[in-house]
């Protein structure tokens, strides 16, 4: 987990060291340390979650600039679904497509096509035997981090196919060297176009391939205003988009889970309704489904918080473009096999972040003292030592992270002695 | 004794929504000191299913863990109406619950058996009338 390159980063000039973030992160992964906050790289997920609630906007999201990739020969753009509930009053997504080949994009791949063909592979996928039920969508990358670091037991359980970015990205590359015989793969450079910081991230450290074809990660609300006025010069789009309804609806929460043709799904959105479900599943509770979609934030990836418009609206959005649309564009013969290279090329590891040591006699002498030390503090979870509750401050002084005194409330009581 | 500890948890009667909480604390706890995924998957799914018995059958109890760096000991007590015939408790499918407990999805008669597949020793000591109390081993 070293040289983890985070999207989530702290402004410390803007951090007023509040305790909203340390209490909500989802892997405890926040402490606030000399008056501002910390964030533990091995177990920030980039969820987005302290981005969210940040009250003074010191936590953000890193992306990229279009400019950077100046020097590349031709670049494609990879727009995400959620891309196309931002703006009103559209009658199809391709004034989108259009207006970015005229941000310089040279070509446009929709991930909603790629998503299209994931749920074709699922589809098939899914039929197979043995495999552990229920299976847990891996599109999410928040998602999957939080398997990874929480619930090691279920990482098995993971879709161990691409998710839709990777299989856009590799599409992308392929199509462009076919039309164009004279680009080599390193003249080609592929941004994605970003709902999410935990996308962003997910370029820089991929989970479940070695290394991502997608070079960078733009954010949307970045390139939503030059996006706009493009399309507001654009007379007759050009008929760019290969979605169909299937594809459009990965934006949201459901819309994996709805079109594999079973109904022994489960949906949710949010992470800490995720956490319940997966803490469910490892209760080996819901083995009568066939197929878990999570995603990280509320309404899916139209929740991100790099998107411009209110998840909601954006949903609305969606359905109306959609209602012209054919189910799929993207099918695949039932005879063409489950191709290899549609599969993870690397599997997914635990993250042992959370172990108080790798021997675990010392570990469960750790947890004693943490435990001896925890029956010593006042339960209230206030967050004012800076940790998020009084377990955590336990630990970390165990860890040799924090001591005693900065518990306020014991402190006041000697004090007061 | 250092390398070894005890959690204990007081399981509250009548409350489905809060079931289940020890399991989810007993697992963040496991995953700290370190064991691996698949013995904190038994004994997560060995406690909830004991912490969901005691609501349905026993108004409550309390669950006790001993953790040692070789195994993990669960003992599940209660002071309900106690088990009439354990073999038959033991079967797949049979069930007490009653129909109200059984509308909500629960009491399909896999509890007892579910805890012996995930444990490695699992021994019932019960009386009716004074209650029940389950000992179950995981080995890691």
């Amino acid at each position: 987990m070293l040289n983890y390159k985070h999207s989530v980063t702290l402004d410390v000039t803007r951090c007023k060291g509040c305790t909203n973030c340390i209490k909500r992160c989802p892997t405890e992964a926040i402490r606030v340390r000399n008056g501002h906050a910390v964030i533990t790289e091995e177990r920030c997920i980039d969820c987005g979650e302290c981005i969210r609630l940040c009250p003074y906007q010191a936590k953000k999201a890193r992306y990229d600039s279009f400019e950077a990739f100046s020097d590349y020969k031709y670049k494609i753009a990879l727009p995400a679904p959620a891309l196309y509930g931002q703006f009103a009053d559209l009658d199809s997504v391709d004034s989108i497509l259009d207006a970015l080949l005229r941000c310089g994009f040279d070509a446009v791949y929709e991930v909603s096509k790629a998503a299209e063909l994931v749920t074709e592979h699922t589809r098939r996928y899914i039929k197979r035997k043995g495999l552990p039920k229920p299976l847990i969508s891996s599109a999410c990358p928040a998602i999957v981090r939080l398997i990874a670091l929480r619930f090691p037991s279920l990482v098995d359980n993971l879709l161990p196919l691409m998710p839709p970015i990777e299989l856009a990205a590799r599409n992308a590359r392929a199509e462009a060297m076919e039309r164009n015989p004279e680009l080599s793969d390193d003249d080609i450079c592929v941004l994605f176009i970003s709902p999410c910081p935990a996308k962003i991230s997910y370029i820089k450290n991929p989970v479940g391939v070695q290394k991502s074809a997608v070079n960078g990660g733009l954010a949307i609300n970045d390139i939503y205003f030059k996006l706009r006025s493009e399309m507001k010069n654009l007379k007759d789009p050009k008929l760019i988009s290969e979605t169909g309804i299937i594809g459009l609806n990965w934006a949201g929460s459901g819309g994996e889970a709805t079109s594999l043709l079973s109904d022994k799904y489960l949906a949710a959105d949010g992470i800490e309704n995720c956490i319940k479900v997966l803490d469910e599943v490892e209760n080996g509770t819901m083995h009568e489904l066939e197929f878990v979609e999570l995603n990280a934030c509320i309404g899916g990836c139209v929740g991100g918080t790099l998107n411009v418009e209110n998840p909601f609206v954006a949903k609305a959005r969606l359905r109306s473009l959609r209602k012209y649309l054919p189910v799929s564009q993207n099918t695949i013969p039932d005879s063409e096999a489950l191709g290899e290279d549609v599969f993870y090329d690397v599997d997914i590891e635990e993250n042992p972040a959370a172990a108080l040591s790798s021997d675990r006699f010392e570990a469960i002498t750790k947890m004693r003292e943490i435990e001896e030390i925890y029956q010593g503090l006042p339960h209230l979870d206030c967050g004012s030592c800076g940790a998020p509750s009084c377990h955590a401050l336990a630990e970390d002084i165990v860890r040799g992270e924090a001591s005693i005194d900065n518990c306020i409330i014991r402190l006041r009581e000697r004090a007061e002695k | 004794m250092a390398g070894e500890i005890n959690f204990h948890f007081d399981i509250d009667g009548g409350n489905f929504t809060s079931a289940g909480e020890a399991s989810v604390r007993i697992k963040k706890l496991l995953r700290d000191m370190g064991f691996p995924p698949d013995v904190i998957r038994r004994v997560s799914v060995a406690m909830y299913e004991g912490e969901i018995n005691m609501v349905i059958h026993a108004n409550g109890g309390s669950a006790d863990v001993n953790v040692s760096p070789d195994k993990i000991e669960i003992i599940l007590a209660d002071s309900g109406p106690g088990i009439k015939n354990i073999e038959l408790a033991m079967q797949e499918g049979y069930s007490t619950a009653p129909d109200n407990i059984r509308s909500l999805g629960f009491g399909a008669g896999m509890g007892l058996p579910n805890m012996k597949r995930y444990t490695d020793e699992m021994r019932i000591e019960s009386e009716v009338g004074r209650g029940t109390t389950i000992y179950m081993t995981v080995n890691v």
